[in-house]
């Protein structure tokens, strides 16, 4: 019997051994001579293997035993990830090494527009989800050293003893290699080397016992297929939801699993390793799960009834007598454990550092990043203490959950935890309208739907109450966590991951599709979605006010004073070696940015630098890169932009009628003004004038006819005002009936000066040029009288000549008639020139027979007859031109 | 032209005012300041007539009258300027002005009394309205 002090030898060596091999292989990579070997496709692929814990080394073998063949969806979901989808993973480490991915949290983040908030919500769902596989791990280690206790009487055995050294010897492993430096970009060879060498031990160990337990024990290959048959293994009872769900969670753990992210894609040298790992890595998982299904048919009929199966890897040979391969077999559970948990931690502790220590502790700090403490020692051991909690956390989680659960059952709920990251994921790589706000909603859906309905029912002790679990929340029915919305009669794991995988999908969608991206997420989408189109930085710095010094104490704090001024050293000689320090060019920004982040995460790098740089700015070759996908939203804007256009215009419109409406009520009131004062003028003396001959009997004869006449005269001329009012009416509203006839213009005019000077008492001589008259017009002769009535009494009326004299003369250009009226008087003074035509216009008062309405009326006339009628400057006296189409030709 | 006729029988005025009653008139249209001076002369006033607004200031000032009837559209010059200029000269400050107005609206009269116009009258009006008018401002400023 192997004692457990040989045992706890053998382990210690075992130990001792991966620390050598981890101290080793990273002073080779520190001198720059690590062996080829260690960067092979060989050491990436058996590092995935990981992936194959202590829960896959004991517990599918305990599965088997309890649920058949069930166990092989465990693997064939990794295996189908990596033969059916290297080329999503391929993308996935492509991201990874161009943005200097620290973590699946950095991952997400990054995608969504460098939002902390996001890391820090995927780290809180990982150290959630992966704590209880960590105390799983524990939990395997402690009941393979009970399984040896039970064999050895001598020794009395302390359970919490051994979990907290083997927990606390595990811490001090994870830190030693896996803090040793800060950057957690770059590879952690000794942690990769020995994690490595442990995928061989556990995958020998499983062999081993496989092959024993079928020749040694079932007597061959057929004896073992005879045993396998009879057992209850061999009643193939598959039930196919529970198949497709349990292969699901497993693809989706594979790629969502900070361990697994952490050896897949931040630790990977090469991508294509992932090439030979795609076939290499589902072999190697055939080959450690070749052997399950025998051990456990075998275990099931040589062991008593109630004897845990998920032992059976170690119980078999010790029932056997086999002390050296139960021990070898020891080893690979231990190694399954260690590696798991090494890995784990570092993972999960760069991003608490990162996600959560960092931002707090930055805020906290309140002041420029350049002139803040030693940032480098704060990461490293902010990142230290982590793996300390985070190891602490699994330790207690062990106590809490008593130990008990079947190993199996606790995976699962781990897988289904980290699998809510999915949607975010790989919505992040492929879809270009995938948000922050949506992966934030989706990620909390799925997040709170798998607490309820599967973390908290399975750590029952009073953590969910009973009625909770029977009745449902609030004691409404379609909410009882493993029956939600009243569908039963589900398998639990089937339902909490069915309902939390869809609502997340769902709710990530919708929320995404109805939200809309921040610049710096649309750019880091196209720089995720499109990574192999280009890998150039996803936005600009505006260099201009960095301050450089700045930039270089930050670093050396953060980088390291050897490696900042190495790096600083290379962008100096890049920019071509001028002055001290290289300029803070956008480029050398970001590529300072991109090795800042695979420290201390892409959010806080971000905000660091913005810290000194003074803020990012998008430049246009990024904008140029997104811009097919902007086309539609282009198109969009414009369409609103064209909308905007019209509606501007139309306000334009509005306002330019407003304003015409305006005019108008102003000119109308302008105009009531005037005809008042035009009606009232006349009135006042034709009352005056008749109070007087009314109240006065003494007036003379003489006098009475006086200002009877001017009674007389007053009303003739509010007759005329009258009168002329409505023609300008008529006129101006074009209801006007026009009378055309033809006629020869000698005879108009022979009309238009006998009217005129009919009853004047003023003297006017008309004086006309008949050689030029001969033209037959067509035209409403009678209008066009008028007009010449009006002009001619114009200058009977204004000709301040000593002796008025009016000429008129006709002439014919280019399709005019021209007929002038020109008196011998001062003319009209400039300025009132351009006002004569308008109504109630009158440019001296005193002769005023008329109310100024005459010249107005003659402008509607002729544009009612197409043609004209304007005051020529210039002609010595008042000179009025009327033009009129030539209709007619000249007449002889 | 100015013309002066002595006080009318039966006035019950007092010295000062019987002595020379004199208006000056502002007005454009000639039938209706031949209308206001015959009523104002048969009244007793002596009457000042003058159709430019141009010039209206300088006559006014000249003719230091009692009283000033005023147009409010006239050439050259609107009443309102001339009434503003008035009251801005020294010693004519207190003189009462009569506007007439054919265009009888509201805005015209707070204009004009804001202007510093004594009474607002709208064509057309009766003439035992223009002769009450002047008398009763003739009397106020002679209290005054």
């Amino acid at each position: 019997m192997a004692s457990l002090n040989v045992l706890a030898v053998v382990c210690l060596a075992y130990v001792a051994f991966l620390f050598f091999i981890a101290f080793w292989a990273d002073r080779m990579a520190t001198r720059g001579k690590s062996a080829a070997w260690m960067r092979s496709p060989l050491i990436y692929t058996l590092s995935l293997s990981i992936y194959c814990t202590a829960w896959t080394f004991y517990g599918a073998v305990g599965y088997a035993a309890r649920s058949g063949l069930e166990f092989v969806t465990i693997y064939l979901g990794p295996s189908l990830v990596m033969i059916g989808w290297w080329w999503g993973l391929r993308k996935l480490v492509r991201i990874g090494r161009s943005q200097r991915i620290t973590s699946i949290a950095d991952l997400l983040s990054s995608r969504y527009g460098k939002s902390n908030l996001l890391a820090a919500g995927v780290t809180i769902l990982a150290v959630i989800g992966v704590t209880p596989y960590i105390s799983l791990q524990l939990q395997s280690v402690t009941l393979s050293f009970a399984i040896f206790a039970e064999a050895d009487p001598l020794r009395s055995y302390n359970e919490t003893y051994t979990v907290f050294w083997v927990a606390a010897g595990l811490a001090v492993f994870a830190i030693l290699f896996g803090t040793r430096n800060l950057n957690a970009n770059e590879r952690h060879h000794g942690v990769v080397t020995a994690v490595a060498l442990e995928a061989i031990v556990k995958l020998a160990a499983l062999l081993a016992v496989g092959v024993f337990v079928v020749w040694g024990v079932a007597g061959g290959v057929g004896e073992t297929l005879q045993r396998i048959d009879a057992s209850q293994i061999g009643q193939w009872n598959v039930d196919g939801s529970r198949w497709a769900t349990v292969t699901f969670l497993a693809a989706a753990a594979f790629v969502c699993l900070p361990r697994m992210f952490q050896v897949m894609v931040v630790e990977n040298e090469d991508e294509r390793h992932l090439r030979i790992a795609s076939w290499a890595f589902p072999l190697y998982l055939l080959l450690i799960s070749m052997f399950v299904v025998p051990i456990a048919a075998v275990g099931l009929e040589l062991l008593p009834a109630g004897a845990n199966p998920d032992m059976f890897v170690l119980t078999v040979p010790l029932q056997q007598g086999q002390q050296g391969l139960a021990v070898l077999s020891f080893l690979g559970g231990f190694s399954s454990a260690t590696s798991m948990v090494i890995v784990a931690a570092m993972a999960l502790s760069t991003m608490v550092s990162n996600h959560i220590v960092m931002p707090v502790w930055l805020r906290l700090q309140n002041r420029r990043a350049s002139v803040s403490g030693d940032v480098r020692n704060v990461v490293l051991l902010s990142r230290r203490v982590s793996i300390a909690v985070i190891m602490a956390l699994g330790y207690f989680y062990y106590h809490l959950s008593g130990g008990a659960a079947a190993l199996a059952a606790i995976g699962l709920i781990s897988f289904a935890g980290v699998a809510q990251i999915l949607p975010a994921l790989v919505g992040g790589l492929f879809w270009r309208g995938a948000t922050r706000s949506g992966a934030l909603a989706g990620l909390s859906v799925g997040f709170a739907i798998w607490l309820y309905t599967m973390l908290l029912p399975a750590l029952g002790g009073g953590l969910l109450p009973e009625h909770i679990l029977r009745d449902g929340l609030f004691g409404l029915s379609w909410l009882r966590p493993e029956a939600l919305f009243g569908i039963e009669g589900m398998d639990p794991t089937v339902h909490a991951v069915m309902w939390s995988m869809s609502l997340n999908a769902l709710v990530f969608c919708l929320v995404s599709l109805m939200s809309f991206p921040s610049p710096l997420e649309r750019l880091q989408g196209a720089q995720f979605v499109n990574v192999f189109d280009h890998s150039a930085g996803p936005r600009g710095w505006t260099g201009s006010v960095a301050q450089c010094e700045d930039l270089m104490i930050m670093s050396q704090r953060i980088l390291g004073a050897a490696e900042a001024q190495a790096f600083f050293q290379r962008e100096r000689l890049r920019q071509g070696g001028r002055g001290p320090l290289p300029e803070p060019t956008p480029a050398f920004l970001e590529r300072l940015e991109r090795e800042l982040s695979a420290s201390i995460g892409a959010a806080a790098a971000h905000a660091m630098i913005g810290q000194i740089a003074g803020g990012s700015s998008v430049s246009v070759a990024d904008l140029l890169a997104v811009a097919d996908e902007t086309a539609q939203m282009l198109e969009y804007s414009s369409r609103l932009e064209t909308q905007s256009a019209e509606l501007t215009a139309t306000a334009r419109k509005l306002r330019e009628t407003n304003e015409k409406l305006t005019q108008i009520s102003e000119q109308k009131d302008a105009f009531l003004s005037q005809v008042s004062h035009e009606l009232r003028t006349p009135m006042t003396s034709i009352r005056a004038f008749s109070e007087i001959l009314r109240d006065d009997g003494q007036l003379s004869g003489q006098d009475q006819r006086h200002y009877a006449g001017i009674i007389h005269d007053e009303t003739l001329r509010l007759t005329r005002l009258l009168n002329d009012l409505l023609d300008l009416s008529v006129l101006e509203n074009g209801q006007v009936s026009l009378n055309m006839s033809a006629g020869a213009l000698p005879d108009v005019l022979d009309h238009a000066v006998a009217a005129a000077l009919a009853g004047s008492d003023r003297p006017l001589k008309v004086r006309r040029n008949p050689a030029t008259e001969g033209f037959r017009i067509s035209s409403d002769l009678d209008r066009l009288a008028q007009v010449f009535i009006n002009l001619i009494a114009n200058a009977q009326k204004y000709c301040d000549a000593a002796e008025p004299e009016l000429s008129i003369s006709a002439s014919a250009t280019s399709g005019w008639l021209q007929i002038d009226f020109t008196d011998n008087g001062s003319g009209v003074p400039a300025e009132f020139q351009q006002m004569i035509f308008e109504k109630f216009s009158r440019v001296s008062p005193e002769r005023a027979g008329g109310a100024g309405l005459g010249l107005a009326i003659c402008r509607e006339v002729m544009q009612r007859l197409g043609g004209n009628v304007s005051y020529l400057p210039g002609h010595g006296g008042g000179a009025f031109r009327v033009s009129l189409p030539a209709a007619g030709e000249k007449a002889a | 032209m100015r013309l002066r006729t002595g006080p009318a029988g039966g006035q019950r005025r007092e010295g000062i005012l019987l002595m020379g009653r004199h208006v000056v008139l502002i007005e454009d249209e000639p039938n209706i300041t031949e209308a206001i001076r015959f009523l104002l002369m048969r009244d007793g006033w002596s009457v000042d007539a003058h159709t430019d607004g141009a010039t209206a200031v300088e006559v006014i000032r000249d003719a230091n009258p009692d009283l000033v009837i005023l147009d409010l559209m006239l050439p050259g010059k609107s009443g309102l300027e001339i009434v503003r200029e008035l009251r801005m000269e020294g010693g004519m400050g207190a003189l009462p002005v009569l506007m007439l107005t054919a265009r009888g609206q509201m805005r015209d009269r707070e204009m004009a009394e804001k202007a510093g116009v004594t009474r607002f009258m709208t064509k057309p009006f009766s003439n035992a309205e223009v002769l009450t008018a002047v008398r009763d401002l003739h009397a106020q400023a002679g209290q005054g």
